[in-house]
């Protein structure tokens, strides 16, 4: 692999271009691999990058269906924080905020990673309280967040209307250096990462069976072939009861649509993340201009990847509200993903029944921001067998009653 | 935007008119069921995509419970039928085998 570095690109300038090398090697899948992980979107590749990098683990095949990071990696809205209320929580998504900070440098790859900030706003007294309490719980959690007055929220972001009548806004948990990062760059980085590493990404090859001996895992069926593995890793979001069915267990999984949009380009008018819990709403301006906002989830399973007008009609109404300006911006993409929810809306990164199969699912509505966390977590727990990261978010939490209930700390599908 | 007949007072009502009630045919285990049987029944959930039985509830208008029989996949529906059954009826399970020959849904098709 050839650095990326401004001698490379001056170099390249003076050669017209001619000598940029593929970011991955497209290779045909080998017979056999130590380490087979299904899915290759952020959580699929970050999974894949911490084996070989803490692990040494480099013979790995990622497999993926589509296209790399063409799921829901590439369909959320890019906000990245870790204000959550719930130890377990807080340490993974924080794990993966403080990854995201020197990304582009570990992986030599421009991730964009801009921490601009991220605000939620409390527009009800149950959520001043809620948030009051989940920065107290921050605090103890070594997470920087604190809860600000509405005079601070219109200095942060000059276009909100406080006043509501709705929803006025009595404050805000604000975490500055929460952000956004350009999701597609996470995809192709870890991408390149690992191929460098040796290991081999495989797209446009789908699993259609798991082969198992003796309540062992010894491989999978592809549409490109059978290809043998020692372990094998479930990451596939929000087709995780599908593949979980072939590997004849059951998942606390349901798999809804969640759709965002964008709107036209504009010229820069907010600069921090704002979410708006209460309302089901958020939204940031992306690096083009664009707002880029999202919603709910729709209310039932659903695998299509699109979603209802009406999800969207409610988010937009009540954004208009708070961001009165808004209201004559034309949009233009509208698009929805499909995300796996489990009872608590807390990830699952756990061993399986099948001996040698590990699941790392259940992300929901939030996956974006957990993506090196949840690589980092999973690569420990499939090379070591156990991570302190992933300890709390194991199946068997269901069984004994051990939820991480973010829905009712955060009021919301977050 | 996913539309679904009411089996009881016949309105095709658009599901804004509706609130999705999860999985159908749940056969229910309380105190006294082993650990496995009441974690199946309260977390465990048949997520397929393709044909999927379902509880709705008609909210905003007759306000009463009923099944439908939909395809995950597709959008497509199947039928609706009335909540007082523990299996779907005959003719919606046919419709399906014509639709999607071949399909499973726990120890149905």
């Amino acid at each position: 692999m050839k650095r990326y570095s401004v001698f490379a690109v001056a170099r390249e300038a003076l050669r017209h271009h001619t000598g940029w090398e593929r970011a991955w090697r497209s290779p045909a899948p080998k017979r056999r691999y130590d380490v087979v992980i299904v899915g290759a979107g952020g959580h699929g590749l970050a999974t894949a990058y911490y084996l070989g990098k803490n692990f040494g683990i480099t013979n790995v095949a990622v497999i993926e269906k589509g296209w790399l990071g063409g799921g829901n990696t590439g369909r959320n809205t890019t906000i990245i924080r870790s204000n959550y209320l719930q130890d377990a929580s807080a340490a993974i998504y924080e794990k993966a905020r403080s990854l995201y900070e020197t990304m582009s440098q570990d992986l030599n790859y421009n991730v964009m990673f801009s921490p601009r900030g991220v605000m939620m706003l409390a527009q009800t007294q149950h959520e001043v309280r809620g948030y009051k309490r989940t920065a107290h719980a921050n605090l103890l959690q070594g997470v920087a967040t604190e809860f600000i007055s509405p005079a601070r929220v219109k200095e942060l972001v000059p276009i909100i209307h406080l006043e509501g009548p709705r929803y006025p806004v009595l404050g805000a948990l604000w975490q500055p250096r929460g952000g956004t990062a350009r999701h597609d760059a996470v995809a192709w980085g870890y991408a390149r990462a690992c191929s460098a590493m040796g290991m081999d990404i495989i797209q446009q090859c789908e699993v259609t069976g798991v082969r198992t001996e003796n309540g062992q895992v010894r491989g999978v069926e592809t549409t490109k072939g059978a290809i043998d593995c020692a372990k094998l890793g479930i990451v596939v979001a929000g087709h995780s009861s599908v593949l979980a069915q072939m590997a004849g267990f059951r998942l606390p999984i349901e798999s809804l649509a969640l759709q965002a949009l964008v709107s036209e380009p504009i010229k820069p008018c907010m600069d921090v993340v704002v979410m708006a819990n209460t309302v089901h709403g958020y939204m940031s301006q992306s690096d083009k201009g664009e707002m880029v906002i999202g919603g709910g989830t729709d209310g039932f399973n659903n695998y299509t990847q699109r979603g209802s007008f009406h999800h969207i009609e409610e988010t937009v109404r009540a954004l208009i509200e708070t961001f009165p300006m808004i209201s004559r911006l034309k949009m233009l993409r509208q698009w929805g993903g499909i995300v796996d929810m489990t009872g608590d809306r807390s990830p699952i990164l756990s061993k399986t029944p099948l001996e040698g199969c590990f699941v790392n699912c259940g992300w929901g509505t939030g996956g974006f921001k957990a993506i090196p966390g949840s690589g980092w977590a999973m690569a420990e727990l499939m090379a070591t067998g156990a991570s302190p990261l992933a300890a709390e978010f194991s199946l068997s939490r269901f069984r004994e009653g051990r939820f991480i209930d973010e829905s009712v700390a955060a009021g919301v599908a977050h | 935007m996913l539309i679904l007949e009411c089996p009881y007072c016949g309105v095709k009502a658009d599901e804004t008119e509706l609130s999705a009630g999860g999985e159908a045919h749940l056969k229910r285990f309380g105190p006294g069921a082993d650990d496995e049987s009441f974690e199946g029944y309260l977390f465990a959930r048949e997520n397929p995509k393709g044909v999927h039985f379902e509880r709705w509830r008609h909210s905003y208008g007759c306000g009463k419970w009923f099944h439908a029989a939909r395809n995950t996949a597709t959008l497509e529906v199947y039928g609706t039928y009335p909540a007082q059954v523990s299996v779907p009826p005959k003719d919606i399970l046919k419709t399906i085998s014509a639709a999607v020959p071949g399909w499973r849904w726990r120890d149905l098709g």
